[in-house]
C-alpha cells in the first residue's frame, strides 16, 4: 500500500449488488430486478454501527473517494475526495463509507443505458421514472446486503441532501444522523423551470429519437451540452463568474460574429462538450424529474412540520451564502420544521463565493463544521 | 455587529447571570438561546434540566464550539429576527447580556415573546452608580459590566434598568420576575443605582 497518497483511501474498485426482488416504484410501476454499483471505504466494525452512506447529486456517482487508476490519479479521483478519507472530515479510520450510483444512473447501476432483463435490449426511454423515495428504497436493499441495519449517517449535497432527508422519513429507525448540505425541502418554480429548459434541450435534439438513440448509434450530445451549460450557470454565483471571467475575451479582440468572443462562452462550451461526452441524456432527464418531484410535504397539504414529524435522526444542515440555486432560505425551512418537531438539528450558513458548487469545495469553515460534527457522532 | 458576549465580562456576573436563568427553566422545556456563544448555558441546561435547546450564533468559531459540545446551533443573523419560527415554539427564549448589542430592540423583544411563551433577558445597567460617577466626571463608563471603550464597544444601545422597565410598560410586556446583581451578588433595593446587571423574566400581558 506504499502507493497510497496521503489522506486518500487509495486505489478503489467498484462492486455490484444485484437485487432479484422486485422494487415497487412511487409511480406505480414495478422494477422486476435491479443492480446497484457501489464503492466502500474503511472497514465495517463488528456491530455494523459505523456505516455512512454518501448520496450523489445530479451528475455524481458511486465513485466518491480514492482513485480508480493508479496511473492517472488526478483524472480518476472521486468527486468528494476532499471530504472522505483517512484523517479527512469524514474519516475512514472511524467510518465505513459507502458510495452508490443511483437507479437510473449511467455508471453501471440499472438505468436507461443498461439491458432490460427480459428483452435483453437497452432500456432507453423505457426505464421507469424513479423518484428520491425509490432511490432510498433501493439503497435500503443495499444496506441489507451490506449487513447495515442502521447507518451512523446518511450524507448528501443538493439532490443528495434530499435523499438524506428522505431516509429520515422512509426509514426513521435506520439512521442516526442526516447531513443535508446545500439542499431544499422541494424545488421552487424557478428551479423546475431551469430543469425544464434543460430537458427541452435534450428532448428536441434531433438525435434523441424518443430516448432510443442507442439503437441509432448516436447520442443527443447537442441537447445534453446545452442542458449542462444552463445548469453550470446556475451552480456558480454572479460574483464568482465576474471575478473568474469578467468580460475578458478569448482571443483578445471582439470578432463581430457568432463565434466565441468571451471567456465565459468558451468555458461553458468546454464544460458542456466535456459533459456530453460522458453523461447519458436519459439519465439527465430522469434525474431532473426526480428533483422536480421531490416534495415530502405534498402528502401533508404543504405542511413541512407535519411532513417531518416522523423523522428520528439528528440533523446537520449546511447552506452557502452565494448559493442561489439551493439558497440558505430553503435550508432554513428544513431547520425550522425540525425545530418545531423538537428534533436535534444544527444549521451552519457558510460564507462562500462559489455558489451551489460550494458544497464540493474545500472551504475551511465548511470542512471544520463537517469534521466537528462527524467527530461527535457516537458509534 | 456580531454579538460577542461573555468575552471580557466579569466571571462572577456571568456565573450569577447563568445561575439565575437556569433557575427559571423547568425540566424538559424547549429553550432558544439567542447569541449563545460557545453554548455554555445550553450545555448546562441540557445536562441539568434535560431541555430541548437550540442556540442562535452568528460567529463561525461559536458555531464550531457548540458542535463540539453537542449543542444544537443555528447560524443566522439576529437582526433578521426569528422569521420562520412559529408563535409559541419555545417555552423560554433567552437573551443573555446581548440585548444592548442589537439595533432593533423593540422588534426583537416582540419576536422573543412571539416565538417564546416567556423571555429571559439580561443586560448591563448603564445606571449603575460607578457609571454615573464616570459620566459626572465627564467620561464614558468603563467597568466590569461595561468593559469596552466608547470607540470599540460592540454595544449599540445604552439604557438603564428604569429605561428598560419603562419600555416594557409602553410595549405591553409583562415583567414577571427581576433579579438584580452587583458583582454577582443579589441587590434588592434601589436596583437602578446599585445593580450592574439586571435579569428579567418577561411575558405577554
Amino acid at each position: 500500500m506504499n502507493d497510497v497518497i496521503s489522506g486518500s483511501v487509495g486505489l478503489v474498485c467498484p462492486q455490484t449488488f444485484h437485487c432479484a426482488d422486485p422494487l415497487p416504484l412511487k409511480s406505480g410501476a414495478l422494477l422486476p430486478e435491479f443492480s446497484l454499483v457501489y464503492e466502500t471505504y474503511g472497514t465495517l466494525n463488528s456491530d455494523a454501527s459505523n456505516a455512512v452512506l454518501v448520496c450523489h447529486a445530479l451528475s455524481g456517482n458511486h465513485h466518491v473517494a480514492g482513485y480508480t487508476d493508479a496511473a492517472d490519479i488526478d483524472g480518476t479521483t472521486g468527486w468528494w475526495d476532499n471530504l472522505v478519507g483517512p484523517g479527512k472530515p469524514l474519516d475512514t479510520n472511524k467510518f465505513f463509507v459507502v458510495g452508490v450510483n443511483n437507479l437510473g444512473g449511467c455508471y453501471g447501476s440499472s438505468g436507461p443505458n443498461t439491458k432490460h432483463p427480459k428483452t435483453g435490449k437497452l432500456y432507453g426511454a423505457d426505464f421507469p421514472v424513479v423518484t428520491v423515495e425509490d432511490w432510498v428504497a433501493s439503497q435500503a436493499r443495499l444496506a441489507d446486503h451490506l449487513g447495515v441495519q442502521s447507518w451512523a449517517a446518511v450524507v448528501g449535497g443538493s439532490l443528495g441532501g434530499m435523499q438524506a432527508l428522505q431516509w429520515t422519513l422512509s426509514y426513521p429507525d435506520r439512521l442516526q444522523h442526516a447531513v443535508v448540505v446545500a439542499s431544499a425541502p422541494k424545488l421552487t418554480a424557478q428551479n423546475i423551470a431551469f430543469n425544464e429548459v434543460a430537458r427541452q434541450a435534450i428532448l428536441t435534439d434531433p438525435e434523441f429519437y424518443g430516448g432510443h438513440y442507442y439503437e441509432q448509434g448516436v447520442v443527443p450530445a447537442r441537447g445534453l451540452k446545452l442542458a449542462r451549460m444552463l445548469g453550470h450557470i446556475t451552480y456558480l454565483s454572479d460574483d464568482q463568474m465576474a471575478e473568474k471571467f469578467g468580460r475578458s475575451l478569448k482571443d483578445g479582440a471582439l470578432k463581430y460574429s457568432y463565434e466565441t468572443d468571451f471567456q465565459i462562452e468558451s468555458y461553458l462550451r468546454y464544460q458542456g462538450e466535456k459533459f456530453s461526452g460522458y453523461f447519458d441524456a436519459n439519465t439527465y432527464l430522469l434525474t431532473t424529474k426526480a428533483l422536480d418531484y421531490f416534495d415530502p410535504a405534498e402528502s401533508t397539504g404543504g405542511n413541512l412540520d407535519a411532513a417531518l414529524a416522523g423523522a428520528k435522526a439528528d440533523f446537520l444542515l449546511v447552506a452557502f451564502t452565494t448559493d442561489w440555486r439551493f439558497s440558505p432560505e430553503r435550508s432554513r425551512e428544513i431547520m425550522t420544521a425540525l425545530v418545531h418537531n423538537g428534533r436535534r438539528v444544527s444549521y451552519a450558513e457558510i460564507d462562500s463565493v462559489h455558489g451551489h458548487d460550494s458544497f464540493l469545495m474545500d472551504d475551511a469553515q465548511y470542512h471544520a463544521v463537517l469534521r466537528t460534527y462527524f467527530e461527535e457522532v457516537v458509534l | 455587529m456580531t454579538p460577542r458576549k461573555h468575552i471580557r465580562l466579569d466571571l462572577a456576573d456571568l456565573r450569577a447571570d447563568l445561575d439565575a436563568i437556569a433557575g427559571w427553566i423547568q425540566p424538559g422545556e424547549r429553550v432558544l438561546d439567542l447569541g449563545c456563544g460557545d453554548g455554555l448555558l445550553l450545555r448546562r441546561l441540557m445536562d441539568e434540566k434535560q431541555v430541548i435547546g437550540y442556540g442562535i450564533e452568528k460567529d463561525p468559531a461559536g458555531v464550531l464550539a457548540c458542535l463540539k459540545s453537542g449543542v444544537n446551533v443555528i447560524q443566522v443573523n439576529l437582526e433578521r429576527g426569528l422569521a420562520g419560527f412559529e408563535d409559541g415554539a419555545f417555552d423560554h427564549v433567552i437573551m443573555s447580556l446581548s440585548l444592548q448589542m442589537i439595533q432593533n430592540t423593540v422588534g426583537l423583544l416582540k419576536e422573543l415573546l412571539r416565538v417564546g411563551r416567556e423571555a429571559v433577558v439580561s443586560f448591563p445597567n448603564f445606571g449603575y452608580y460607578t457609571h454615573r460617577q464616570a459620566i459626572l466626571k465627564g467620561r464614558m463608563p468603563v467597568s466590569e459590566s461595561l468593559p469596552y471603550q466608547w470607540f470599540d464597544t460592540p454595544n449599540v444601545r445604552f439604557f438603564t434598568i428604569a429605561d428598560f422597565e419603562a419600555l416594557c410598560q409602553e410595549q405591553g410586556i409583562a415583567i414577571l420576575e427581576t433579579i438584580a446583581l452587583d458583582n454577582g451578588e443579589r441587590v434588592t433595593e434601589d436596583i437602578n443605582f446599585l445593580a450592574d446587571t439586571a435579569i428579567y423574566r418577561l411575558g405577554r400581558l
